[in-house]
């Protein structure tokens, strides 16, 4: 049985969730906030992905109610959210401290929202339970917040915040404190408990594995402004700019001038000995400045050049980074460009074919890289 | 442990007895049997037994009490309350003013403070007693109260509040049920330190009482005037009593409780 593919924002018919609407949102002259306009759509994993200072969590404070927009709205399922104060909106938050009661029990910080509301005491009961089965924490449920490690800690936030069964959860930054092991194991929990709960999740990461992992739509930012929204893979594939290409992975920029020489196929002088060639189905006009982005693990190394390559230029080995499973060949050109190759591991390393300035060949097809404007 | 060198040993020595002689001292003539009190004449108990029939020093220590627990307990919310509103209001007009002003009472010389509220009282037409004194204490030990809990206050992690108000608590509630029960020891440190202030103020509460109200500071000052009894030897050694066990046991407790989370904390990251 083949799964329909989750991509309600291709969908017309779709209602959204949550939408910003021209939002403006400045803290005495600095704006955080420029002219933003988004939909989130229900059921969505969205990631807010940028550097520190790029307004990713002023967004997330503004949906949980902690700040409001200096201008435009913000709809939750088509109502304007802007008057109503963070204890009355069907959004709840896991914050990047996670921000336990340390006074009270793991069961009654997760009870605190639930007693909040006019719920039965029997049901806060079974609810409490159910979400510590869900996190699997039923073992824990009487300890106190400090008697339990940094994982845990973190499951207790997703449980408190996920109790009162909110419309909308929001994530700060939820596995910055976890060691890379544990946040990896946790980043496919997460998926799963947003799966079975069906909540619309907004996370907000500075790591860009996190939000490629998790995440149904990254929304890549910079200085207030939300520069690309798309799947992980068209944002890794498929970067509308230089700085998505430069802030999503490792890539080999070279900056030309292009040339049409066939149909959406062009020419790029880049200062190599050769032009190089690439396909886009962004118009470019000939002469106009173009910046060609390949990633490296799309660029093969070899002794001897290709015969059928599209592209194929000379260096000689500069460095190599060994990875483990991968390395990495950075190679000089004569123009004395570094350009980084990626192959995988598969032989020994003492097998390796190539070592330290030893002359070797790059080369890529007319596909691989993407030609972007400047 | 480490062994202390000859002159780390004689510093001790003196700084120690520069401090605690004098009150050695007191509590070793409270137990002389002499009326007369620089001449030892042989231990006894006898003056704790007639101080305990001294009708005067006892209500004088009942007003003491009073007045003490009362004036801390004020203090304890007034001082509490603003420690809130300057920590946690914001940028509001006036606030480096108000910041600024509830520190003020920290350096008036008291004989300032009880003289203005002196002329308050009268000018009001309050009648001069406990209650006045109760008044007079609060003003001045909330200012401590709030400087301790302001400064609890100031390293709280703010999320912890907004947590609660994302779970749908309300500002009251968020105050009542997650930021009072963290910030509690600095609250009860705070009124402790209010009831001590409070406990042995003499020139404050001189000023503020009436003819019907004296305290205990006020009544040893003024028996010491006719003379040093050997009553009031024992009176002092059991307030110096009565606060050592205080301070001692509230140590030991934040210590044992300090030693108790860390090791808790360490047998969760093991279990982990």
């Amino acid at each position: 049985m083949a799964q329909t593919v989750f991509a309600p924002w291709d969908d017309p018919q779709q209602k959204p969730l949550i939408q910003f609407v021209g939002v403006t949102k400045r803290f005495g002259d600095f704006v955080a906030i420029d002219d933003l306009t988004q939909d989130i759509y229900e059921r969505e994993f969205f990631a807010l992905l940028g550097p520190s200072g790029c307004g990713k969590t002023t967004m997330m404070r503004m949906l949980a109610g902690f700040e409001a927009p200096t201008e435009g709205s913000i709809l939750l399922s088509g109502q304007d959210i802007a008057g109503v104060p963070p204890n009355k909106r069907a959004v709840n938050m896991m914050f990047q401290s996670y921000a336990l009661f340390p006074h009270l029990t793991v069961w009654d910080n997760i009870a605190f929202g639930l007693r909040r509301s006019d719920m039965p005491k029997d049901a806060i009961a079974a609810r409490v339970e159910e979400m510590l089965k869900l996190t699997r924490l039923s073992k824990f449920g009487r300890r106190k917040p400090h008697q339990i490690s940094g994982g845990q800690r973190q499951r207790v936030a997703l449980a408190r915040s996920l109790a009162k069964a909110p419309k909308l959860l929001l994530l700060d930054e939820p596995l910055g404190a976890l060691d890379k092991k544990l946040r990896q194991d946790t980043q496919f929990e997460l998926m799963d408990i947003q799966e079975t709960t069906g909540t619309t999740f907004v996370i907000v990461t500075h790591d860009q594995e996190e939000a490629m992992t998790v995440a149904s739509r990254v929304a890549v930012m910079d200085e207030g402004r939300i520069i690309q929204v798309a799947t992980p893979e068209k944002i890794y594939e498929a970067p509308n700019s230089v700085y998505v290409a430069d802030f999503i992975g490792d890539v080999n920029i070279l900056e030309g001038t292009a040339k049409a020489n066939g149909p959406e196929s062009y020419a790029i002088d880049w200062g190599g000995a050769e032009p190089a060639t690439a396909t886009s189905a962004r118009p470019f006009s000939d002469g106009q400045k173009a910046h060609l982005a390949i990633r490296p693990e799309k660029i093969a190394i070899s002794a001897e050049r290709p015969a059928d390559a599209a592209n194929a230029v000379q260096g000689k080995v500069l460095d190599i980074a060994y990875l483990g499973n991968l390395s990495t060949y950075h190679v000089e050109l004569p123009t004395g460009q570094v350009i980084k190759a990626q192959s995988a591991n598969t032989r020994r390393v003492s097998r390796r074919a190539y070592t330290w300035e030893d002359p070797v060949w790059l080369s890529w097809s007319a596909t691989a890289g993407v030609l972007l404007e400047s | 442990m480490n062994r202390l060198s000859p002159f780390n040993v004689v510093s001790l020595t003196f700084g120690f007895a520069f401090l605690y002689l004098p009150m050695l001292i007191l509590v070793i003539f409270s137990f002389n049997s002499s009326k007369l009190v620089t001449v030892w004449a042989g231990f006894s108990t006898k003056w704790y037994g007639t101080l305990f029939q001294n009708e005067a020093f006892l209500d004088a220590a009942w007003v003491t009490l009073k007045v003490a627990v009362m004036s801390s307990t004020f203090a304890t919310v007034l001082g509490t309350m603003a420690a809130y509103v300057l920590v946690r209001g914001g940028r509001f007009m006036g606030r480096t003013l108000f910041s600024g002003m509830i520190y003020a009472p920290l350096v008036m010389p008291e004989v300032i403070t009880g003289l203005s509220l002196l002329l308050l009282f009268i000018g009001i037409g309050l009648d001069r007693g406990v209650m006045t004194i109760v008044l007079a204490h609060t003003t001045f030990s909330m200012c401590y109260v709030s400087v301790v809990v302001s400064s609890r206050l100031a390293t709280f992690d703010r999320s912890l509040e907004e947590a609660a108000l994302d779970l749908g608590a309300s500002q009251f509630d968020a105050f009542r049920l997650v930021t009072l029960p963290i910030i509690a020891p600095a609250v009860i440190s705070g009124w402790l330190l209010a009831f001590t202030l409070s406990l042995d103020d003499l020139v404050i509460a001189s000023f503020a009482t009436g003819p019907s109200a004296t305290t205990l500071p006020m009544k040893i000052w003024s028996s010491v005037r006719l003379g040093v009894s050997p009553e009031i030897n024992a009176l002092s050694s059991i307030l110096i009593g009565i606060v050592s066990v205080g301070v001692i046991t509230a140590s030991l407790m934040s210590k044992r409780h300090a030693v108790r989370v860390r090791r808790e904390e360490q047998a969760a990251q093991r279990t982990a």
